[in-house]
């Protein structure tokens, strides 16, 4: 195989028809006939249900039908629950698990603002929506839970009482001697961070089509969704037909960011209301109940400690984490483990305590969303290391030189689980190699002597530095078929919804090169159930590695199958066939070269003979990962803090990242920029914020603030590519990286920026008011 | 998210239009750029019984100078006045930059959003600081109301159910005068938390007369007038100015929000009125 476009800088094949406008998304699918859903939400955040009535809202203009809990009785079943702990990880830490059912309609209780209570369907969503205000509900409320660490003692308000406590994941872990290292320590610290509450935001929301088609009992179903193939588990379950009945189509997605990985009520509604009608329905959510209805995100507290030598050697953390997981712990233990899997990252710290509670609140349920508990940890982590370097008066980039795994201690083994329960080995990377990078490309030194004449002058800038090791490309698998047409052309199928990231270009970059065709000839589809039969997602930084392995076995497989065609119909021997840029021949004989459409069509039988091989030129694969891929970055931001205002201005950012072998640098670098931009509006902007009774103070996109173009400074990439030993192509998972570190660096620069004034930033966003009241105190 | 049913007409003229408002009385909201209208629709906020469109309205979209002063018809868009403003009144360019974003611009109106009479906006704080006034018009006659007189709380002013703004009205500043207009916001765009314009003209040196608004720290766009009266007759020196803006902060009646505590309104107000007193003074001739 020729690396003829595996890491060129080839242009997204997508972007011409999203530049036109031109894109299918969700809300492009419409059938004849088609009808249209809108919900009553709940307006309580905790409240029993003791009748819903929907007589007047039944006898309103255009509606066809309203569907209470009672209604639907026979479809109502609990949503998809996610994260149990694998074998391997049971085996290593007792968790205290518990996950409650959630069902599509809410049966006699709710406990967030925003859960369903009732579907209205009708001949259009502006009469639907008129007809839900008329739907009558009597509430008991119930007193609310919103502190995450209130709701963890004994005597809180209970969410689900069956469980007597509001903590869903109760664990504690310990490598090495924690205690020891303390009691020994020349020098600690402990300090409490909070990360708020913010959420993926994609410009698309969610949505759903379903059609029932009687005739043949088949229920289609168009969500935009990053998981397909779990969509379609859950509705052949809750329809109760055979997988290959239910087909679920992933269109193009207007980001997905995992707030579309989750499992959701519509998921079902929207089918069971088709199923039930037999007309098709449609549901767009609108921002107002993505706020409320998608899945929130981030939202930790950290009570974290570090243990250290003077010199700034660390020898141990010890961390209390809290985790707020919205109302019924949707993921298990996926966030909370994922905390503990990250915390250490990049650092040679050999000795860890952690005591871990994920807990319920009266809040939309948690997901994960690009990081995935991993920008919470580094936060309190990176924070931590830079309140000790200057406890210790050291620069924040010499205690990471000090203390940073080096390249020679890799395959670095933790002697602990991964989420995925295998050990957590480092693979491949040099972290001090990315900090260097990284402080090079920003000037570091140079812009340390600046920040000290600036500041004579009143003018206040920062560097921050941020770095983590990142698990990435959870398995087991994804799958991939891949085929050739009549002309040659190839098409790839993967359960890898593409939502966002380029899988038009990057895959077919793959197939191309591991077929010998050009580029152009590879049509990529992802997320059509009735194209792969076994697929995963897109989600956890997974696609390059899983979806892009098992492409390159399908289509090395499909290669084999061509050179026996092509050596049967060339009277070579196999070992002798090329093939390359669609054309297959005996190497050595240019003249010999065929078209391959020539070799297919010599397989195809004739009234006059049988093809020269069965013209079967297709393979499906499902590449098995042994474990996640170690993704690694170290971040620098530079910022100005005006102290009359507490306003930040971002000036620089900088990546240094290894993610493997890169296979399309636009595209990596376009991966690294969005991540970075989700990861500043965690930093300075975005908080969903609740008020004591639970409801929802941030409802709409004016007080949600997310950043746009104008607030994002200039952001630079250096590549390092340390090839993971861990699968054929040597790809780590990229997509989530850009997003794990700016909380961190970009507090950390604020707070160097503010050096003059002694004050700690512990909380983001590090919005103007937070850091105006931390230096109104210290005015000098 | 789609808006409560409701009727929609779409006159021709002034006078069909006032007819539509005197007949719908408190049910009729008037759709011009939408940008404010149409949100609160959609949220189901706002819920008329009449929708008047004045878009086609002839005769309601001209900019003109005339003695000194502005006259801004109902339906020019914030763009169409910040494109004039750029080369003749930077004051007010300035000020509109920070309106939303262009594409924004290019529907709203500069009479809409004076109506809508936001405390964190831009353009009530431009209409105060250049003594400005509106047309308001009915079927029952035609009326001026001032600047000050118009804004008498949050998204509530003097207009009455029929009377819809025909014009806004600017005194230009000055050739001499200087200018400042400061806000901070939390993202470009954003309603500001706290803003100031301020426009000084000088008379041997000293102060001679000083117009200074502040959006975003009260009920309404106010006056800043006991920074101004500081500064009335001295020299806007360094010192003179911190004083201003001590005293023009101190008066400040700012709420809490999500966003930011009445503290922080208040200490971040004195900050702009410095800030934007200083810039006034430097640009202006002595």
């Amino acid at each position: 195989m020729g690396a003829r476009y595996f890491g060129a800088a080839v242009k997204r094949r997508e972007d011409p028809r999203f530049l036109r406008g031109e894109g299918r998304f969700l809300d492009d699918v419409t059938l004849p006939g088609l009808l249209h859903a809108a919900f009553l939400r709940s307006p309580h955040a905790h409240a029993r249900i003791t009748a819903v009535r929907t007589e007047a809202a039944a006898a309103m203009p255009g509606v066809v039908r309203v569907f209470a809990f009672a209604d639907l009785e026979r479809w109502m079943k609990p949503l998809p629950l996610f994260g149990a702990p694998p074998p391997g990880l049971a085996a290593a830490i007792r968790f205290d698990l518990r996950q409650a059912p959630q069902y599509p309609l809410c049966r006699d209780r709710t406990r967030y603002v925003g859960e369903i209570v009732a579907m209205v369907v009708a001949d259009s969503r502006a009469r639907a929506e008129d007809a839900a205000e008329r739907i009558e509900v009597e509430w008991a409320p119930l007193p609310p839970v919103t502190d995450m660490r209130a709701a963890a003692e004994t005597g809180a308000p209970l969410l689900h009482p069956e469980w007597a406590t509001n903590v869903a994941v109760g664990f504690t872990h310990a490598i090495g001697d924690a205690a020891a290292a303390f009691a020994d320590a020349e020098v600690t610290l402990e300090e409490t961070f909070t990360i708020q509450r913010y959420v993926g935001m994609p410009l698309e929301g969610r949505g759903v089509v379903a059609a029932w088609d009687r005739r043949d009992g088949t229920l289609t179903t168009w969500n935009s969704t990053q998981v397909s193939h779990f969509v379609q588990q859950g509705l052949a379950a809750v329809l109760e037909l055979p997988p290959h009945k239910v087909r679920v189509i992933a269109p193009d997605l207007g980001g997905g960011f995992g707030t579309k990985a989750s499992g959701y009520a519509e998921d079902a509604l929207i089918p069971i209301a088709a199923r039930v009608l037999g007309r098709p329905v449609k549901w767009v959510e609108d921002r107002r109940e993505h706020m409320v209805g998608a899945a929130h995100a981030r939202h930790q507290v950290h009570a974290i400690a570090l243990a250290a030598r003077r010199d700034g050697t660390i020898l141990a953390v010890r961390d209390r984490i809290w985790l707020d997981l919205g109302a019924y712990n949707v993921w298990g233990i996926v966030l909370p483990y994922n905390t503990v899997a990250h915390l250490i990252g990049p650092y040679r710290i050999r000795n860890l305590h952690v005591d871990v509670k994920g807990v319920v609140t009266n809040k939309t349920p948690n997901a994960p969303y690009r990081g995935a508990g991993r920008p919470e940890t580094v936060f309190a982590m990176d924070r931590a290391v830079d309140c000790l370097a200057r406890r210790l008066a050291m620069d924040p980039a010499d205690i990471r030189r000090r203390n940073y795994i080096r390249p020679d201690e890799l395959p670095y083994d933790f002697g602990m689980p991964y989420r995925d329960g295998n050990p957590l080995v480092y693979d491949t990377g040099d972290f001090p190699a990315a900090l260097e990078a990284a402080l090079n490309a920003v000037g570091y030194d140079e812009l340390r002597r600046e920040q000290g004449r600036l500041r004579t002058d009143g003018v206040h800038r920062g560097l921050g530095i941020s770095g983590y090791v990142e698990g990435t490309a959870i398995g087991p698998f994804e799958g991939a078929t891949v085929k050739l047409d009549l002309s040659g052309r190839v098409s790839v199928a993967t359960g890898a919804v593409n939502s966002g990231q380029g899988h038009e270009t990057t895959f077919a970059q793959i197939a191309a090169d591991t077929l010998g065709v050009p580029l152009d000839w590879v049509t990529v589809i992802g997320g059509d159930t009735a194209a792969v039969p076994f697929g995963i997602g897109t989600f956890a930084s997974r696609s390059a590695v899983t979806a892009g392995n098992s492409i390159a076995d399908a289509a090395h497989e499909v290669r084999q199958k061509l050179v026996q065609a092509a050596a049967l119909l060339l009277e070579a021997s196999p070992a002798d066939i090329d093939i390359e840029d669609g054309r297959a021949a005996v190497r050595g004989v240019p003249a010999s070269a065929v078209p391959l459409a020539r070799v297919i069509q010599a397989a195809i039988p004739t009234f006059a003979r049988p093809g020269v091989v069965s013209p079967d030129f297709e393979a499906t694969a499902y590449h098995h990962v042994p474990t996640v891929t170690y993704a690694s970055a170290v971040h620098v931001a530079h910022v100005e803090v005006d102290v009359g205002t507490g306003l930040v201005k971002l000036l620089r950012y900088v990546v240094a990242h290894d993610c493997g072998k890169v296979i399309n640098p636009l595209i990596v670098e376009g991966q690294v920029h969005g991540g970075v931009a989700q990861g500043v509006g965690g930093a300075l902007y975005e908080e969903m914020v609740y008020d004591e009774s639970g409801q929802l103070l941030t409802g709409t996109l004016m007080d949600y603030l997310v950043p746009t173009a104008m607030e994002l400074p200039p952001i630079e990439t250096v590549h390092l590519e340390f090839p993971s030993s861990r699968n054929p192509l040597g790809v780590k998972g990229l997509g989530e990286g850009g997003a794990i570190s700016p909380p961190a660096a970009i507090a950390n620069a604020v707070d160097d920026a503010l050096a003059p004034y002694g004050v700690r930033i512990t909380a983001t966003p590090a919005s103007p008011a937070r850091i105006l009241a931390l230096i109104e105190p210290r005015r000098l | 998210m789609k808006p409560p049913p409701f009727a929609y007409v779409a006159p021709r003229t002034l006078a069909e239009t006032l007819e539509h408002l005197a007949a719908a009385g408190d049910d009729a909201k008037v759709l011009a750029g939408g940008q404010s209208l149409v949100p609160m629709l959609n949220l189901r906020l706002a819920r008329p019984a009449l929708i008047v469109d004045i878009n086609r309205v002839a005769g309601l979209d001209r900019l003109v100078t005339e003695n000194g002063r502005l006259r801004v018809g109902a339906l020019v868009r914030q763009r169409g006045l910040e494109r004039w403003a750029a080369r003749e009144v930077p004051l007010l360019a300035a000020g509109l930059r920070l309106v939303g974003h262009v594409a924004i611009r290019n529907r709203g109106t500069v009479a809409g959003s004076i109506a809508h009479a936001d405390p964190a906006s831009e353009l009530p704080a431009l209409l105060l600081c250049l003594d400005g006034t509106v047309v308001a018009e009915s079927r029952r006659g035609r009326r001026e109301i001032a600047a000050a007189a118009l804004f008498q709380g949050p998204l509530v002013t003097a207009l009455a159910a029929d009377e819809l703004i025909t014009e806004t009205r600017f005194e230009l500043p000055g050739a001499g005068a200087g200018w400042g207009f400061h806000e901070v916001a939390r993202r470009h765009g954003d309603f500001a938390l706290v803003g100031v314009a301020a426009v000084i003209a000088r008379e041997g040196g000293r102060v001679a007369r000083a117009r200074v608004a502040v959006f975003g720290a009260a009920p309404t766009t106010v006056r800043a007038e006991a920074a101004e009266h500081a500064l009335v007759g001295h020299e806007p020196t360094p010192k003179q100015i911190a004083e201003a803006a001590e005293a023009g902060a101190a008066a400040l009646a700012p709420v809490d929000d999500l966003h930011a505590s009445a503290g922080y309104r208040r200490r971040v107000a004195r900050t702009l009125l410095e800030r934007a007193l200083t810039d006034a003074g430097g640009r202006g001739a002595a």
